[in-house]
């Protein structure tokens, strides 16, 4: 029985167990606080497709070898110049949400192009040196925001007249458009079909493309460097698809995201971006080295009901203050330095 | 490739002495152009400007300095000071909660640091050996890490497990500290008021007093160690200079200037001193060939019997405390501690202050601390007005600093993981 115990636990790691433990309590708990269930559930559901595609953009970035994208920013910024030309444009509903895409999927072509570049000029570095690349693109374009020719009145400061204003909000526009698409109610628990359906074809397209003749080429790049140009391929070219497919998804996943949020948050808001999504598909199973799309579902699965089932029993605990998002702080950050210590170097 | 280069330009003298001398200090000369540049367009009077970087300096070196020995060590930059500033907080509270006030309540948050960011450093130390090679990002991320541990410290545990019965200090559920804790009867200006001269009078008698120890240490090399006086020898251009100084110290007392204004924190600036000679001094020691030999090559460290880990751990620890002190003197000059959010930046801010000083990963003096932390807060100071005045937004000029602390730290970071592989290709 003991034996079972240890190769299950093995199977899962120790960190996992420890969250799902931790989860199992934090069940308990909402039963002894007599919570809605219900309710719990039907959010849960709705954050794992608001954060799925972007936990989804670590895939792409982890197989070509390039590690742990925290350069997610760069993505982020260029999905949110798509929604604002979208809004600008005056789009309502469904055009505006696919417009909003579209316009996103080219930037994030072009900066993810140039960030590979970037990427391959640091190996070794990546994930430091792409921290405060994202960091500082994302200060750049707090400038950015005060000058961009938007027009429209309900992106710029009422009063000065110039200017993006801190949220955009999105109702009218694309607010919760895939969330409510086909929704449904099964025993009280709302199914979000439109935003769960939207991220099932993101894993399906991303799943295509990793067995895809591209996609072979880069995981082989990511998987074995020296293999991979005894086999003819080209290390850089693959290092920077997978940096282009990762911004991409990352510029949809802020979309995605915001519909479901009801706004997008400029300024300092992308900054930090990067680091709940590595955390999700950390938590999910993934390492720096090898992620799998199997991990992005659990990984979002498991942390967001963590943030979800934690906030309402940590209330119930501590009235004063906010100790679910201390313990998102550390769950997440835990997540990323357990990581970094399985990535080796060491003895 | 690079080192030819710089090998043939050193073949024809000044030229290329004065060339390389340029590419070498490329960036510090770069932000003295932007910084000058946003002093003028920012209107705002020189005198103004020198004593808020004064006090600035006095504020802020001590954690830049902090960084050093992590980089010859071969750590790199080291963002997990934020732990050290941690635990200086750790025991600002202690000690405002204990109610003991002045130059003693000081000491005593000194020694409180000390055994807490040792600890702390510890631990670092043991994380970024497990690390190796990723030690930057990872460090980065420990400081996220430890600062949802602090706040769980200070807003939870307080009150529940820690019993603390202060009305002044924690929130009025009886649980965690409050936001912000004013520090002005307890232990503000403690360090900065021990001696406080205006800047003329720290020109003569701090100038005279450098001058005379530079003398004093030629004349000891020449009498005792028989070495012969070269006239062009660093300490004594250096005690020329600083007679200068103190001259005109000396004439400018009397008279009538702006500058009277600019007053110096002359205790505080005793006590930076006395950390950069510490520092000087522990480069110099065995341990310090230890940090340096370690730093260029862990296995060369390794065969020739040095325990490499424990080198690394001993350069983790000292960062750490410095930081620790650096943050209490912060902290004095201040006067308020921001509980969750005075350490939060000091990592990014200490780093990219170095960095403008013309630092690199793998190579950082305490001039580089001095004058980075100098440059940087030049434009801290000017470019909010600069912006206003060019661009007529003030927010511009607080973005555009945000975006200088980020990005020369993205680019030298970039830069240096590009030198190694084009060293290692080759």
């Amino acid at each position: 029985m003991q034996e079972k115990l240890k190769l299950v636990i093995n199977k899962i790691g120790i960190p996992r167990a420890i969250i799902i433990s931790f989860l199992i309590l934090l069940f308990v708990g909402a039963f002894y606080y007599d919570l809605s269930i219900q309710m719990l559930l039907s959010d849960t559901l709705v954050r794992l497709g608001m954060n799925g595609v972007l936990v989804l953009a670590m895939v792409p970035s982890i197989l070509s070898g390039t590690g742990l994208n925290f350069g997610l920013p760069l993505g982020v910024i260029c999905g949110i110049i798509g929604g604002l030309i979208s809004i600008e444009m005056d789009l309502e509903g469904f055009t505006a949400i696919s417009v909003a895409m579209l316009i996103s999927v080219p930037l994030s072509v072009i900066t993810g192009y140039f960030y590979g570049l970037l990427l391959n000029k640091v190996k070794g570095s990546e994930m430091t040196v792409a921290t405060y690349v994202g960091f500082s693109v994302a200060s750049l374009m707090c400038i950015g925001w005060l000058f961009l020719p938007f027009r429209s009145p309900e992106l710029v400061f009422a009063i000065a007249g110039s200017g993006l204003r801190q949220t955009i909000t999105l109702s009218g526009r694309f607010d919760k458009i895939l969330d409510q698409f086909l929704a449904f109610d099964v025993a009280g628990v709302t199914i979000p079909t439109g935003s769960l359906l939207f991220l099932g074809l993101c894993c399906f397209i991303i799943g295509l493309f990793l067995k895809s003749r591209l996609g072979i080429a880069m995981k082989a790049v990511g998987e074995n460097e020296r293999f991979a140009v005894a086999s003819g391929l080209s290390v850089d070219r693959g290092r920077i698809i997978g940096t282009v497919v990762s911004t991409v998804l990352g510029g949809i996943g802020i979309i995605v995201y915001a519909q479901s949020y009801g706004f997008f948050q400029l300024y300092q808001a992308p900054l930090m971006m990067a680091f709940p999504a590595v955390a999700a598909i950390l938590i999910g199973g993934a390492s720096t080295k090898n992620a799998k799309i199997s991990h992005v579902l659990l990984g979002t699965l498991m942390f967001q009901t963590l943030l979800i089932v934690a906030l309402p029993v940590a209330n119930k605990m501590v009235p004063e203050g906010n100790l679910s998002e201390v313990a998102r702080v550390i769950v997440s950050y835990g997540f990323i330095l357990y990581a970094l210590t399985q990535a080796g170097g060491g003895e | 490739m690079v080192e030819l280069n710089v090998k043939d330009k050193s073949k024809n003298p000044i030229g290329g002495k004065i060339k390389s001398a340029l590419f070498n200090n490329i960036v510090p000369i770069l932000f003295i152009i932007i910084c000058s540049l946003g002093f003028k367009f920012s209107g705002l009077p020189a005198a103004y400007v020198v004593n808020e970087l004064v006090a600035r300096l006095a504020r802020n070196s001590f954690v830049v300095l902090a960084l050093i020995i992590p980089v010859i060590a071969g750590m790199g930059m080291n963002f997990a000071i934020v732990l050290g500033a941690m635990a200086g907080q750790i025991a600002v509270v202690a000690v405002t909660h204990w109610g003991i006030v002045g130059v003693p309540g000081l000491l005593l948050i000194m020694v409180l640091t000390t055994p807490l960011a040792i600890i702390f450093g510890y631990m670092t130390g043991k994380l970024l050996n497990k690390t190796k090679g990723q030690e930057m990002v990872t460090s980065l991320m420990l400081g996220f890490f430890a600062n949802g541990l602090y706040q769980l410290l200070f807003l939870f545990l307080i009150g529940t497990i820690i019993p603390m019965n202060n009305p002044v200090l924690v929130l009025s559920g009886g649980i965690g500290i409050k936001n912000t804790i004013d520090l002005a009867g307890t232990i503000k200006y403690a360090m900065d008021n021990m001696i406080k001269w205006n800047m003329f009078k720290t020109m003569a008698y701090g100038g005279a007093f450098t001058a005379l120890c530079m003398f004093a240490y030629t004349g000891y090399k020449t009498v005792i160690e028989k070495n012969k006086i070269r006239l062009n020898s660093k300490p004594v251009i250096t005690g020329i200079i600083f007679i200068l100084i103190s001259v005109m110290g000396f004439m400018s007392m009397g008279k009538k200037s702006p500058f009277v204004i600019v007053q110096v924190p002359v205790g505080t600036f005793v006590f930076i001193t006395a950390l950069c000679l510490f520092t000087t001094f522990i480069v110099k020691t065995k341990l310090g060939q230890q940090f340096r030999t370690v730093g260029q090559s862990m296995h060369i460290a390794e065969v020739s019997g040095i325990n490499v880990n424990k080198i690394r751990l001993i350069a983790i620890v000292i960062s750490t405390v410095l930081a620790g002190w650096g943050q209490i003197i912060f902290l004095q000059n201040l006067g308020t501690l921001n509980t969750y959010g005075s350490h939060e930046q000091v990592g990014m801010f200490a780093v990219a202050s170095i960095l403008i000083g013309g630092a690199s990963v793998t190579k950082a003096s305490i001039w580089h601390a001095i004058i980075g932390t100098l440059l940087f807060h030049t434009l801290f100071v000017v470019s909010p007005y600069a912006g206003k005045n060019l661009l007529g937004n003030a927010m511009v000029g607080e973005y555009f600093r945000v975006f200088v602390a980020y990005g020369v730290i993205g680019v030298s970071l970039g830069l240096h993981a590009w030198k190694n592989l084009v060293k290692k290709k080759k």
